[in-house]
């Protein structure tokens, strides 16, 4: 029996950084909220406190606040014709389960994407002609502009304590931060962290090379902080425990020690935790959706919540599971490439390289999560051209450490014996005096990497899985090359002991080891239904009080870290809502 | 000049600051010389671990102790693996949730798929050991006539290459390669992973590479320190509670 509760005006499925700000924004304007977070309730000062938050076992190597894969997770394969099976357990990518959700163990590297990628067609057509995007490259225009977001960029950054340096002040390029970036009317609400030794020696190489180097901007506070709503922050330790882990001081900008808090003093809020959305409702025309129907795992009651606003906000995985689980919008199928739900799966591509220098001391074991410096040559820059090596996308190279813990890092030179003392004397000399160069590169979308809902398998819930068809395609080849001669070069210039060079990678995706949480698509944004599920206000087309918030809404991936335009776009579609949708409910662009 | 003694406890409310400066902001954060810190030395992970598997036979309890002291021998780096408790860590993962199959979708159907994939066996990790212990004593005995516990030093390594390279193939048909990549990745969170999991005894494996463990705050070492060896003892999450 599924016990019907009152009416709400918004119901939020998941409360990390996007269900967090929307949920802060909209108690604000006098809106009754409801939140369904899976997870449980986790604050810093009970969680992620000394001594016991410094376990790498529990946390990296355990996923302690991690999805558990045991209740739900999705079945993979590299291409339509292989069987998809369940991914076991977590390794590529590590979408959090606690109130809060993936930004609690993020990083905090914060970009700003720019045209670059939302006028990704546009741009190279323009230049290179229409020949030069093969045809299973399903790229396309987003329908929103770098002008548009740029002041929720802004809010974004002061919100969650983003130290860095401008390179682009309004239009006059600044010493020291990113020339490549595109003009923002504010600085970083912090200045830069400390620069670690891994970092200097990588800028310095980048610099003889011509390249531009800055420091990586990164919600890492550089010094204590109150932001514009009264949150405060500690600053940065540089404890080494940052990726994978809750922050101590308060120092890592999150939504459940800044927006969240918030709305929960709001008495216009409830959050319920343990709480399990498996369908979102839809009324009897199917134009509008009237509610979630969820359980509370802690006994198995089931529940619906009707609502006159439904926001999912639970991670690109959960968010595109819903809307195949719920019959919104018309499947994606890549056979026929009809329908739109599923399409435009993305994910990261990327090379590395280990220098050894004997008797240098990095001392990895003390960064920030964002003590890297970056070169963004072959990424934003537009007169990098991409001809020559055949690729569209970019990648970005950076120096340093983030989260150097001994179980998962312990560099040696290639050909170290596994086990025994030559091995241990290796990981001894090697341990403090080798630093990485790493870059990340971007992934175009293609008509075969998609979602769609398992035939076979199934959740705790007795649902189906959704099935992720995902695989690497010429155009990240190209670029892995070029990327990790890029690498090794700027490696090479910098006398190392030794060097494990940066390779192309050529193998397929595999659901092991760890390589990021940057999943994009799914549920895209764009300027029509035919070829998006969303509008530039991440409002379904189909229904128009369902807006679907996250990295799903990306047509495809670029080479930095999602959570910027995420944080963006949530507050971009958090004044829609209370400025335009609530006064005339509606789709707020016409199809 | 000698710098004080720090008191444990006032290292830990010293490091917690960081939080607490979180909640009142205005403060600096009270430098604090970590390199000075010295772990209680009545603290748990100093006692003797307790004696006794929770998990392994008696065959696999002496196939896991001459494993990990094959692999970690006594040397001047480090105790050898036993010593260090790898082998108590290994019997108290696969006692616990873990080994039990924790987070681990355990739905068929089972196929063994592609090296993509994944993990795909029907097996929790424990129960994969024990499969891949007594596969591998039945490879040892057939080709060596003895258990691997009781093989010379060069035929364990002969039977160690086999495994890490996939030469060996098991008669059972378990993956020889699943097995070892799960052993291998055991064997180094016993040598690293905090003493209270029962391996890396008396920080020793951390010592090993000068890791300093669970302490907190490099705020003001990542400037002093830029370049320049840390000169700390470890402390565990135990060394801190």
């Amino acid at each position: 029996m599924t016990t019907k509760l009152g009416e709400v005006d918004v119901v939020i499925v998941g409360l990390g950084w996007t269900g967090g700000i929307l949920a802060k924004e909209l108690t604000e304007a006098g809106m009754k909220v409801v939140a369904l977070e899976r997870g449980g309730m986790r604050t810093s000062e009970n969680d992620y406190s000394l001594p016991n938050i410094r376990d790498e076992l529990r946390y990296v190597v355990r996923h302690d606040l991690m999805q558990n894969t045991a209740r739900d997770t999705l079945t993979v394969r590299n291409n339509p014709q292989q069987e998809a099976l369940p991914m076991r357990r977590l390794g590529s990518f590590l979408p959090g389960e606690v109130v809060g959700g993936s930004g609690v163990h993020w990083s905090g590297h914060t970009w700003r994407w720019t045209d670059m990628e939302f006028k990704i067609r546009s741009n190279y057509e323009e230049r290179y002609g229409k020949k030069f995007i093969p045809d299973d490259m399903t790229i396309k225009d987003w329908g929103i502009s770098y002008a548009e977001l740029e002041p929720y960029y802004e809010k974004f950054e002061y919100t969650a304590a983003v130290s860095g340096k401008a390179g682009n002040l309004a239009g006059t390029i600044q010493a020291g931060g990113n020339p490549f970036e595109a003009p923002r009317a504010r600085d970083y609400p912090l200045p830069p962290l400390t620069p670690i030794l891994a970092s200097e020696m990588f800028s310095d190489a980048a610099r003889n090379a011509g390249y531009h180097p800055f420091p990586r901007p990164s919600a890492n506070a550089s010094q204590p902080y109150t932001n514009p709503d009264g949150s405060k922050f500690g600053g940065c330790q540089y404890c080494g425990y940052c990726q994978r882990f809750g922050c101590e001081a308060n120092a890592k900008g999150s939504a459940h020690m800044t927006v969240i808090p918030i709305a929960m003093r709001n008495p216009n809020f409830e959050l319920r935790t343990h709480a399990w959305a498996t369908r979102v409702n839809k009324d009897s025309d199917g134009k509008r959706v009237t509610g979630v129907t969820y359980t509370n795992v802690l006994n198995g009651e089931e529940f619906e919540q009707p609502a006159s606003i439904v926001l999912l906000c639970a991670y690109v995985l959960n968010n595109v599971h819903l809307l195949l689980l719920s019959g919104i919008g018309a499947p994606y199928d890549p056979v026929t490439q009809t329908g739109v739900v599923g399409k435009n799966y993305c994910y990261q591509t990327g090379a590395g390289a280990t220098l050894f220098f004997d008797g240098k001391y990095f001392n990895p074991f003390m960064n920030a999560g964002g003590s890297n410096a970056t070169i963004d040559d072959f990424n934003t820059n537009w007169a990098f051209d991409r001809a020559p090596h055949d690729f569209l996308g970019g990648f970005n190279v950076s120096g340093g450490f983030n989260t150097a813990l001994p179980i998962g890092y312990r560099p040696v030179p290639s050909g170290t014996p596994q086990w025994g003392t030559a091995w241990k004397q290796a990981t001894a000399k090697w341990y403090q005096t080798a630093m990485t160069i790493n870059a990340s590169g971007s992934v175009m979308a293609n008509r075969h990497n998609c979602f769609d809902l398992d035939p076979t398998y199934r959740n705790a819930f007795g649902q189906p899985l959704m099935r992720m068809t995902f695989d690497y395609k010429d155009n990240e080849h190209k670029m892995g090359v070029h990327a990790a001669g890029v690498i090794n070069d700027i490696a090479k210039s910098m006398n190392p002991t030794k060097l494990n060079s940066a390779t192309a990678r050529t193998d397929p995706w595999t659901v092991v080891p760890y390589q990021s949480t940057h999943n994009t698509g799914g549920a895209i944004m764009g300027s029509n239904p035919r070829d998006s599920v969303l509008n530039k206000y991440l409002q379904s087309w189909d229904c128009h009080n369902l807006f679907v918030i996250g990295a799903n809404a990306f047509p495809h991936n670029s080479s930095y870290n999602p959570t910027g335009p995420v944080g963006a776009l949530a507050y971009w579609t958090a004044d829609a809502i209370k400025n335009h949708y609530v006064k005339n409910p509606g789709p707020l662009v016409q199809a | 000049m000698k710098k004080p003694e720090l008191d444990r406890r006032d290292f830990i409310k010293g490091a917690v600051v960081g939080g607490a400066a979180a909640a009142g902001a205005t403060t600096a954060i009270t430098p604090i010389d970590i390199a000075q810190a010295e772990p209680a030395p009545a603290a748990p992970t100093a006692a003797p671990q307790a004696a006794g598997y929770e998990f392994l036979n008696l065959d696999e309890a002496a196939f896991i102790e001459a494993l990990v002291d094959h692999m970690i021998p006594a040397d001047d780096i480090s105790p050898k693996g036993t010593d260090l408790g790898v082998n108590i860590y290994i019997d108290r993962a696969l006692a616990g949730s873990w080994g039990k199959g924790d987070r681990l979708y355990m739905q068929g159907p089972w196929k063994p798929g592609a090296p993509s994939q994944g993990y795909q066996l029907p097996l929790t990790p424990a129960q994969l050991y024990r499969a891949g212990i007594e596969a591998a004593n039945t490879h040892c005995r057939k080709t060596y006539g003895q258990s691997f516990d009781r093989l010379e030093a060069a035929q364990r390594e002969e039977v160690l290459v086999g495994l890490s390279t996939g030469k060996i193939k098991f008669d059972s048909g378990l993956p020889v390669r699943t097995f070892w990549t799960t052993l291998y990745q055991t064997v180094v969170e016993g040598m690293y992973s905090d003493p209270i999991y029962g391996g890396n005894r008396n920080k020793a494996g951390w010592a090993i590479i000068g890791f300093p463990g669970a302490i907190a705050v490099h705020r003001d070492h990542v400037e002093s320190y830029r370049g320049k060896p840390f000169p700390s003892k470890p402390l565990g999450i135990a060394d801190l509670s």
